[in-house]
């Protein structure tokens, strides 16, 4: 089989607003060789391929394949130019069979009618060219395992004749089994001269696949070269290697007191996996770890909004059955992840969102007295110094920052000792990201003069000198597994990125 | 500021459109057929059924539900309340259980929502067995294989089944049919007529003094149900509740709202009403009939969505939803005054209906 033509993407850049996601970006794919894309979640390696797959369009740059110019307008052309995408969660059609999906879009057919016995025949050999001539033709393609999922997925790439293959985290959900069968096919595939993008966070999988690998952080190339004269500790060094912003705040005095939140050999149903942590009154203790490790799981458990398995969990030093209702009513709560699918009613008033878990204080014999409720809410208003009109605006008219100020603002207003909060900072504004640092600082402290006590507050985050910057010991989770917390003072980046990444204990 | 504004004109949005319309109507017709205070008594009543029906459907439709058994549990109700007095309970306790007979139904709807299948499941055998058995071994014998037979039941779909939640839309179809069937299995296929007249007769016609010489006492029924509907939805925590899981069900999880709870009891509420609407109708008709109030489950919903309701859940109000209601009314009463067919008639609501959303989702385009 003849070599694919090379893929060149050349100063790609890409602005949303104010943030620019990538400055000037270039990449190459050959034909025959296995290209690693790396760096930490938010580099940009997700904004680069979705430009590569026609999703997005760049703001500036060039792109080539062979010597013809490359600009798919969406990801029909970029699949008809040759260039499949294997994402992480799977594009199939569940209900659909093997063969449709292999062929989806593409049925052979003969008048008006798709002609069955050319498309069982074309996806047999396309599943003959991924080696898995024994993958059922006729079943729906759920009743598959993941791992089997994506080899039809790859084979649907080959059925429609690309020549370049980008797989974007193909191994996160895979048993090392499944994994090494992967590796095989994608080796072979290598042979027989199609070019492969090989998105992943695992360096270790990097240095055992990748003939040549390109390193992004903050939207630009920092590293490329060889994968043979990389080391892990290199490129560990390479993804993280910034210094700290002035971003942090100035560290109040934090007196840790009696523990609050107690977990013991944690289980959920898939993650975590016994996870146990003690949280102490007065301290910030940090969750770190890749997406997909299980840090949203583990505090959903805790929380009671994913179903526990095993283990404990102790609130000042009675153990407490998780649910969201009795997890508030002792004194926790969880500041969402997801803004909008979770955290925020959108068609609600701010004072309603930041009301919601503590209506029960501003009722008087069961009437909700609304004067109350927007007197705390304009309270709140100003002291987290939220831009809002009214406090029955509704809280979708804000932007991103000052509703994580309103999503935050709910615990303080329900009065809780325990912060459970899940990437406090994910998509917000730098000089919001500042004033919600010096607030988790503050709280921390506690105000002695105005009888606040300090609060036990947990951080889950992907973005390490956040939590570097706030916390005062930091656990990571790897596949589902808690690390043993440690004294942020022992740590580092580059030690958390390796446990994070699985490449061993630091030496 | 500008906020207040717009919030006015979303409030007053379907009044303005019911103000257009009655203008319209009182323009075209002759004299004052239309407009006369009689025909406005007139009016009011007729919308009382759908409209005290279309409050509680309110509660559901704001927190993301549908309801489409509305019409089969009136039925239902107008038979419960017919057997009732034939059986001479009296006219109190014959109109409670209408009411009660609505509850229960939403309670059922609640409960399969939430994936009590096998739950309600194992209620439903309790009572047709120790219907069936009764005659045999007496009551006593009846009522104790009934709770045996359902115990188990109930007890084995907890640890075979678990929970299922249904959508809204699939168990209120369901129940569209199978309460229909109900209320023609209560009389045998046959209407029932109970003997003599009661207070229960009246409510629908104009009393002698006081408030039910303004207004007939079924039309105070329904503007008394809305005002309370109106402050539990506007000044409670259930209220805001309601709101909340339609809003986003998953943010009012996570606020440790009990969904499934607030769920149930709205349902519950929900079909209480649809029991009230019952003896509203009971009232009109003088008997229970098996085949009454065919297509209010549709009208009940228009009434809601021209009202500026979501069905998305998360909007709505009890006002609104009068307004929708009163709305249709204007426009039935008016076309059978401008001396229009019924199809007319029918085209007209239609077009309502379609322009009010319209309407509506223009407002949301900012």
């Amino acid at each position: 089989m003849s070599s694919g033509p090379t893929l060149r993407m050349e100063q790609i850049e890409k602005r949303f607003g104010a943030t620019i996601a990538l400055a000037g970006v270039s990449l190459q794919a050959a034909p025959g060789r296995i290209h690693a894309l790396i760096g930490e979640n938010g580099a940009g390696k997700s904004t680069l391929m979705k430009i590569l797959s026609g999703a997005l369009q760049p703001d500036a740059g060039t792109m080539t394949l062979g010597d013809r110019p490359y600009a798919p307008a969406d990801c029909r052309a970029a699949r008809r130019a040759g260039v499949a995408m294997i994402y992480q969660e799977l594009s199939l059609a569940p209900h659909l069979s093997v063969i449709e999906n292999v062929l989806l879009g593409d049925l052979p057919r003969r008048g008006p009618l798709v002609d069955w016995p050319a498309a069982r025949a074309a996806a047999a050999e396309a599943l003959e060219a991924v080696g898995r001539p024994d993958l059922p033709l006729d079943a729906p393609v759920r009743q598959l395992s993941v791992a089997a999922q994506q080899i039809v997925e790859i084979a649907r790439g080959i059925a429609t004749g690309a020549r370049t293959l980008v797989l974007d985290e193909p191994t996160s959900s895979l048993t090392r089994e499944d994994t090494a069968h992967l590796f095989a096919l994608l080796k072979r595939l290598r042979a027989r001269g199609y070019a492969i993008i090989y998105i992943s966070h695992f360096l270790e999988e990097v240095l055992e696949l990748s003939d040549s690998y390109t390193v992004l952080r903050d939207g630009r190339r920092v590293a490329t070269g060889t994968t043979a004269d990389a080391t892990i500790d290199g490129l560990v060094a390479e993804m993280v290697g910034r210094s700290m912003d002035a971003l942090y705040p100035h560290r109040g005095q934090r007196t840790p007191g009696e523990t609050l939140l107690e977990l013991q050999s944690l289980s959920g149903t898939v993650k975590p996996t016994d996870a146990s942590l003690v949280l102490r009154r007065g301290e910030v203790l940090g969750i770190a770890g890749l997406v997909g490790a299980g840090r949203t799981e583990l505090i959903r458990t805790v929380f009671g909004l994913d179903p526990i398995r095993t283990g404990t969990v102790r609130i000042a030093g009675t153990s407490l059955r998780p649910s969201p209702d009795r997890a508030w009513a002792r004194g926790v709560g969880l500041l969402s992840e997801d803004r909008k699918g979770e955290g925020l009613a959108g068609g609600m008033s701010l004072a309603d969102n930041l009301t919601l878990p503590a209506l029960r204080d501003l009722t008087r014999f069961g009437w909700l007295q609304t004067g109350r409720q927007e007197a705390d809410t304009r309270d709140w208003i100003e002291q987290l110094a939220i831009r809002a009109r009214d406090p029955r605006q509704a809280v979708t008219e804000l932007s991103g920052g000052n509703q994580q100020k309103v999503a935050l603002a709910r615990l303080l207003q329900a009065r809780v000792d325990v912060l459970l909060l899940d990437e406090p900072t994910r998509g917000i504004d730098i000089g919001s990201k500042a004033q919600i640092y010096e607030l988790i600082d503050r709280l921390a402290v506690g105000d002695p003069d105005r009888g606040v006590p300090p609060k036990a507050i947990l951080v889950v985050s992907s973005y390490l000198p956040e939590l570097l910057g706030l916390c005062d010991r930091i656990g990571v989770m790897t596949r589902g597994r808690l690390s043993p917390i440690q004294s942020r003072a022992d740590l580092d980046e580059q030690q958390i990125m390796r446990i994070a990444t699985d490449s061993g204990e630091a030496a | 500021m500008k906020l207040r504004v717009r919030n006015w004109i979303r409030a007053l949005g379907p009044l303005l459109g019911l103000i257009v319309v009655w203008c319209l109507f009182a323009g075209l017709t002759s004299e004052d057929a239309f407009t006369r205070w009689s025909n406005q008594r007139l009016m009011l009543v007729q919308t009382a059924v759908v409209g005290t029906a279309a409050v509680g459907a309110t509660l559901i439709i704001i927190a993301g539900g549908i309801d489409l058994s509305v019409g089969s549990t009136i039925a239902v109700a107008t038979m419960v309340i017919a057997l009732l007095l034939r059986a001479e309970t009296g006219p109190t306790l014959a109109a409670g259980g209408g009411v009660a007979g609505g509850l229960l139904v939403g309670l059922v709807i609640g409960a399969l929502v939430i994936g009590h299948a096998g739950r309600v499941a194992a209620g439903v055998l309790a009572c047709v067995l120790t219907w069936w058995l009764t005659p045999h071994l007496g009551l006593g014998g009846g009522c104790l294989v009934g709770l045996l037979g359902g115990g188990i039941t109930w007890a084995l779909s907890d640890r075979l089944l678990g929970r299922v939640p249904l959508s809204p839309f699939i168990v209120t179809l369901g129940l569209w049919g199978a309460l229909r069937g109900l209320a023609k299995g209560l009389g045998d296929n046959q209407p029932i007529y109970p003997p003599g007249q009661t207070w229960l007769n009246g409510l629908m016609s104009e009393g002698s003094g006081g408030l039910t010489a303004l207004l007939p006492s079924g039309v105070w029924v329904m503007l008394v149900v809305a005002a309370v509907f109106a402050l539990v939805l506007a000044r409670t925590r259930f209220g805001r509740h309601v709101f909340a899981i339609g809003s986003n069900e998953e943010t009012a999880r996570l606020c440790g709202i009990r969904v499934d709870l607030n769920k149930v009891v709205l349902y519950a509420l929900a079909g209480g009403c649809a029991g009230l609407a019952g003896v509203l109708q009971f009232s009109f008709l003088s008997m229970g009939d098996p085949t009454t109030a065919q297509g209010y489950e549709l009208k009940v919903i228009a009434a809601v969505v021209i009202g500026g309701a979501s069905l998305t859940g998360g909007e709505g109000s009890i006002r609104g939803t009068l307004v929708g209601a009163l709305l249709m009314t204007v426009v039935d009463n008016g076309c059978t005054k401008l001396g229009l067919d019924n199809w007319v008639q029918e085209i007209v609501t239609g077009a309502i209906i379609v322009g009010a959303v319209t309407l509506d989702q223009l407002r949301h385009r900012k």
